[in-house]
């Protein structure tokens, strides 16, 4: 069996493991090396969360404390990879998109596309997001499916230590800009993770419990959530299958597919705010695709639509938990035609 | 009461409006006969431009951004970049494209709408023209990052213009520049007018070429009509960049001749009387007159350069609007470095309909 780690272990070694491997992998970002240039910097403790932690003292001018100047060093990263390097840049937290945006999709995004297929752009965007911290409206969102929304990138969503370290380590590979979404409520979750850099290729689904009565689609932290509805509803004989996307762009659409064909159900379950989001995204294509094999109305289990709250029970109030998939489950399941 | 500290921006001019030298030339200009290559280009430049705006007017080109008037700035640090340094060029600096590399029938591709002008068979590393304003700056210390880390003595040189310094990538990027000592030389092109809102409504400083200051960057301020400024400033730059010295902010001063795009009508906003006084110190013909001088530049000279100018154009249009447009599924080439399935089979279904809808022109026709 392999050893157990947490999910921010895991970022840690596939990072670590990158740069050793090749060179050409920096990084950059906010308060990351933690101290460079100050006393104890080899003891750099690595950002907010620890996440980079030990790597300034392993791999020196390669781990880079960046001014708080989210254009410069995400648009820094997407020059530098097309001259060569392989950045892997940390947004801290996804809300501070606003300010780089346009580096992201206007431009990492168009390369490729825009300079005629001559420039390359690995670049690797972490950056940390989701609710459950009591980190308030700014610091709380789900944002993946803005990206997802932008042809030319690819968008990571990793539910678990193991899908983290091989995602992380295919992403760095990847020749294509990546935003990888690391969801802030999943960083002390431990897992078994072998020790060996290993890759886990995108657009393809992870699914985490088969069963024949419903689908449950969903990604990042919400597949915990729908993993234990899914064994609650076990109780009463209902077989919830669970999707875990792994990725959103690319998406496998053909396991979300093959899988309703086969139940005729569908739940999909999305931390983000349910306008224009993965939920809807995902009941779009079903109905467009696999319509005929409907036996009830898709039910999506999101986020209300409403900024995250900072009071606690709100907070917790808002996040999608449990109890809501299984309600959602069950009124597929009692639907009659 | 102490100064902590105090900056001041040096200002260069060789040449005046009439071509005369006002201070000794530096060594590089001393055989004027070394400036007729610049000359041709900046000439060579012009007629390009004329060549664009013209078949914009005909229908046979995108709109087009002149650059008359500028020639002297982008001839100028384009003449002492290196093949290993690489250019961020805005879209009026034809001309250090021109000498870096990138070729003509590439420049009217890319203003004709064809991403294939982008792809540099010269010059791979360089970036095509950036539209949007000011997003190319961080790119340009993301680039100059690359070389500093791998420690090889290139240079990068990131164009932009007077609107340009009021927006924060600009600012943001100087600022990395600064303080990571990244080798980029950033040239402001102050040609007066961003659109129709003139310097003066840009930005309360007495100069651009201050900003530079709030990153630690030295800075200085040059003739840009000035060919021999040009090229004396930027190549200090330049060579102080490669040697591991860091970044540096040169403003050139020069003036937008023509309109801000063939979709602008600059009539509308400035007057005749001021652009009239504007050419009168227009680059290309105050170096003509230095040459001419110096006695390296005859009437016969002038009329050769022109007829080889206009031949070398119109053979660049020729081969642009002879080349076949790209067929519907480029549209999802590039994308991706593999295209995923889904999109695969969207580009299948394009290809399908795109038959389709020949095949049905061709039944009609």
């Amino acid at each position: 069996m392999a050893r157990k780690i947490t999910f921010q272990q895991a970022v840690n070694e596939a990072l670590a493991q990158e740069m050793e491997r090749d060179e050409t992998v920096v990084l950059m970002g906010e308060d990351i090396a933690g101290g460079t240039g100050g006393e104890g910097e080899m003891d750099a403790w690595g950002g907010p969360l620890g996440i980079t932690k030990g790597l300034y003292s392993k791999f020196g001018d390669r781990v880079m404390d960046t001014p708080i100047s989210e254009s410069a060093f995400v648009g820094a990263a997407v020059g530098a990879a097309t001259a060569g390097l392989r950045p892997v840049v940390e947004l801290m937290f996804i809300d501070f998109m606003g300010v780089c945006f346009d580096q992201m999709f206007n431009q990492a995004a168009k390369f490729r596309y825009m300079f005629g297929g001559k420039a390359e752009t690995p670049v690797v965007v972490r950056t940390m997001f989701g609710a459950g911290l009591r980190a308030a409206a700014q610091h709380s969102q789900c944002l993946y499916p803005v990206f997802t929304h932008i042809p030319g990138l690819k968008v990571v969503v990793p539910a678990t230590p193991y899908d983290v370290k091989g995602l992380l380590i295919q992403s760095i590979r990847d020749n294509d800009p990546v935003i990888f979404c690391e969801h802030k409520m999943l960083y002390t979750l431990e897992g078994e993770v072998p020790e060996e850099p290993y890759t886990i290729p995108f657009g393809e689904a992870n699914i985490t419990r088969e069963g024949g009565d419903v689908t449950i689609v969903t990604l990042g932290r919400m597949v915990h959530i729908a993993n234990e509805a899914a064994t609650n509803l076990a109780k009463d004989g209902i077989e919830c299958e669970v999707i875990d996307l792994r990725t959103t762009s690319p998406m496998d659409q053909d396991s979300i597919l093959e899988s309703v064909e086969s139940t005729g159900r569908l739940v999909v379950l999305d931390e983000a705010t349910p306008r224009c989001n993965i939920a809807t995204d995902i009941s779009a294509l079903v109905c467009q695709e696999a319509f005929d094999a409907l036996k009830a109305p898709i039910r999506m289990v999101t986020a209300p639509h409403v900024p995250v709250p900072f009071n606690d029970t709100l907070e917790d109030l808002y996040i999608p938990d449990a109890a809501k998939v299984e309600t959602a489950v069950r009124a597929v399941m009692e639907h009659r035609q | 009461m102490s100064k902590p500290a105090a900056f001041d921006i040096p200002y260069t001019r060789f040449l005046d409006p009439e071509g005369r030298a006002i201070v000794p030339v530096p060594a590089f200009a001393q055989d004027a006969s070394a400036l007729i290559p610049d000359y041709r280009a900046m000439v060579l430049t012009r007629t390009y431009d004329a060549k664009a705006i013209a078949l914009q007017r005909t229908g046979r080109l995108g709109t087009y951004a002149s650059c008359l008037g500028q020639e002297a700035v982008s001839v100028g640090f384009g003449s002492v970049m290196q093949p290993g340094d690489v250019l961020l060029p805005t879209y009026r600096e034809p001309g250090a494209q021109l000498l870096h590399g990138v070729t003509l029938v590439e420049m009217f591709l890319c203003w004709g709408g064809d991403e294939r002008g982008h792809d540099f068979a010269g010059p791979r590393e360089d970036f095509p023209v950036c539209i949007p304003v000011a997003t190319q700056a961080p790119h340009a210390t993301g680039v100059a990052l690359a070389f500093k880390l791998r420690g090889e003595a290139r240079a990068v040189v990131c164009c932009f213009g007077d609107g340009a310094t009021s927006k924060g990538d600009i600012y943001e990027a100087l600022n990395l520049a600064g303080v990571w000592q990244l080798p980029v030389l950033f040239m402001i092109t102050n040609n007066q007018w961003a659109i129709s809102v003139p310097r003066e409504a840009q930005t309360a400083t007495a100069t651009l070429a201050q900003k530079a200051f709030a990153a630690g960057i030295p800075a200085e301020q040059v003739d840009g009509n000035d060919l021999i400024a040009m090229r004396h400033a930027a190549g200090q730059a330049l060579e102080k960049a490669r040697a591991g010295g860091g970044p540096h902010v040169i403003e050139a001063l020069t003036y937008r001749l023509g309109d801000h795009t063939t979709a602008d009508d600059a009539t509308r906003y400035r007057d005749d009387e001021s652009v009239s006084r504007h050419w009168k110190e227009e680059p290309i013909a105050r170096l003509r007159r230095y040459l001419a001088d110096a006695g390296v530049w005859s009437k016969g000279d002038e009329e050769a350069l022109i007829a080889a100018c206009a031949k070398e154009v119109d053979a660049a249009a020729e081969t642009y609007l002879a080349t076949p447009p790209e067929p519907p599924e480029a549209m999802f080439d590039h994308l991706y470095a593999t295209l995923p399935p889904s999109l695969a089979k969207q580009r299948a279904a394009l290809i399908e309909e795109a038959a389709a809808l020949i095949a049905e022109a061709k039944g009609n026709g």
